[in-house]
């Protein structure tokens, strides 16, 4: 069995990492989980929150704000729509993020009086992403309305 | 026939149009190398996307439950077209490129009795457009102010189409901009994104079979608006580099005529300096010899 696998961190503008990982802790839409080598194929989505990757040259923790997983034979991609390196991440940024998140909220609930559907999976964005910024050691702020 | 001081004020302004073009150039190579290297950053994303829409699609495709976004409305009837340009001239047929292409497809379209609804992104192209096809306009988007393109414009611009969408206003949309292929060449393309299209490869369907978090159909939901966010997000970035690339061919012909047009106007000057001194010469010495 192999001892590591690789490790990529895709976003939309650049490549963040890509390196050798013997853990993978993904935040994925159903739950958190972790991969290791030889994992069974599985192609997930995330949701906000910290994704943690243990390998030979040290750990890294990164938070997602979304996007998906993809583990293979040959190892872990992530696509993250937006990520960070935990300790680059201010707390204007989970402000911002946090702010966002609340606005698309306000939004689904205006659009979709009469379905629950998007309302509720807007206010889970909305509570992962301040769970993530509690997680890094930044107080998230709920704006108040 | 222009006098010496003419041709004198002729050859400065030439000069100063050569500076000025000269430096043009050299700002778009530095901002095409910039615009290649976001592109290329870009890719993985883009491609990793596509491989892995691709082979879920193909799965999905063809069940009832398949999602809109790929399944399509079942109907053709309204187009919208979003036609990318630059937000700055002097890039040579950059932007009349794409407009044409988009042209041709807005008559062909119309032929066929189909309604066309067109989004602009960028305002060389809205204002070719306006005066045949400005009543078709329903939206525009304006990135003057933006320095360096970042997913959050391509997610501005794919939320609203999507939106646009979701409303029911239209049935296909297709982006128009210009694929970078050198710096002399920029293809004028036309791509749809909504119902969304895939060439699946053969390769992909051999791949392993994977697990899906939440259903495949799930997850097909969540990344086909990912999709169209990557897609408007390459075809960006295409556009950036290509009409970086366009202006700097066309800025390097600008300075080569200037080139050319001062050393024709030099030659005409010194013609002319020594015609006057010649017809001076003859003047003095006629008049010594009247004597």
């Amino acid at each position: 069995m192999a001892d590591t696998m690789q490790f990529d961190l895709v976003s939309p503008e650049r490549r963040l990492a890509s390196r050798q990982a013997t853990a993978v802790h993904i935040p994925g839409a159903e739950g958190d989980m972790t991969a290791m080598p030889d994992h069974a194929p599985l192609i997930t989505t995330l949701r906000p929150g910290v994704l943690e990757v243990e390998g030979p040259d040290g750990n890294e923790t990164y938070i997602v704000t979304g996007g998906f997983a993809e583990i293979g034979q040959e190892g872990i991609t992530v696509l993250a729509e937006r990520a960070h390196l935990a300790q680059e991440v201010t707390q204007d940024m989970v402000d911002e993020m946090v702010a966002a998140a609340h606005e698309a909220h306000a939004k689904a609930q205006d659009r979709f009086r009469n379905d629950p559907g998007p309302v509720d999976d807007a206010a889970k964005l909305l509570s992962d992403m301040v769970a993530m910024g509690g997680r890094i050691g930044l107080e998230p702020k709920l704006p108040n309305d | 026939m222009p006098s010496l001081k003419d041709l004198k004020n002729r050859i400065a302004s030439v000069k100063s149009t050569r500076k000025i073009t000269k430096a043009m150039q050299m700002v778009a190579a530095a901002k095409l190398r910039r615009a290649q290297d976001a592109a290329e950053n870009a890719r993985p994303y883009a491609e990793r996307m596509e491989s892995v829409m691709g082979s879920l699609a193909s799965s999905v495709a063809g069940s009832d439950t398949a999602p809109r976004l790929l399944a399509g409305t079942g109907s053709d009837k309204v187009q919208l077209l979003v036609v990318m340009t630059a937000e700055r001239g002097l890039c040579g047929g950059f932007n009349s490129s794409i407009v044409r292409l988009a042209r041709q497809k807005i008559q062909a379209l119309k032929a066929d009795g189909k309604t066309v609804k067109i989004l602009t992104v960028g305002k060389k192209g809205r204002e070719q457009l306006r005066r045949d096809h400005g009543d078709l306009f329903i939206g525009h988007f304006d990135l003057s102010e933006v320095k360096r393109i970042g997913y959050d414009n391509a997610q501005e611009i794919a939320q609203d189409i999507l939106d646009r969408f979701d409303a029911g206003e239209f049935d296909v949309a297709t982006l128009f901009y210009a694929t970078f292929q050198s710096v002399i060449s920029q293809e004028p393309t036309a791509q749809q994104v909504i119902p969304a299209s895939f060439d699946v490869d053969a390769d992909a369907q051999a791949g392993p079979i994977y697990d899906y978090e939440p259903s495949e159909e799930g997850i097909l939901a969540d990344l086909l608006p990912r999709g169209v966010a990557t897609q408007v997000f390459a075809a960006l970035l295409e556009n950036a580099a290509s009409e970086q690339g366009a202006r700097m061919s066309a800025m390097d012909n600008a300075t080569r005529n200037a080139g050319e047009m001062i050393d024709k106007l030099t030659i005409e000057y010194n013609r002319s300096r020594q015609a006057a001194i010649t017809k001076e010469l003859i003047e003095i010495i006629s008049g010594a010899e009247a004597l």
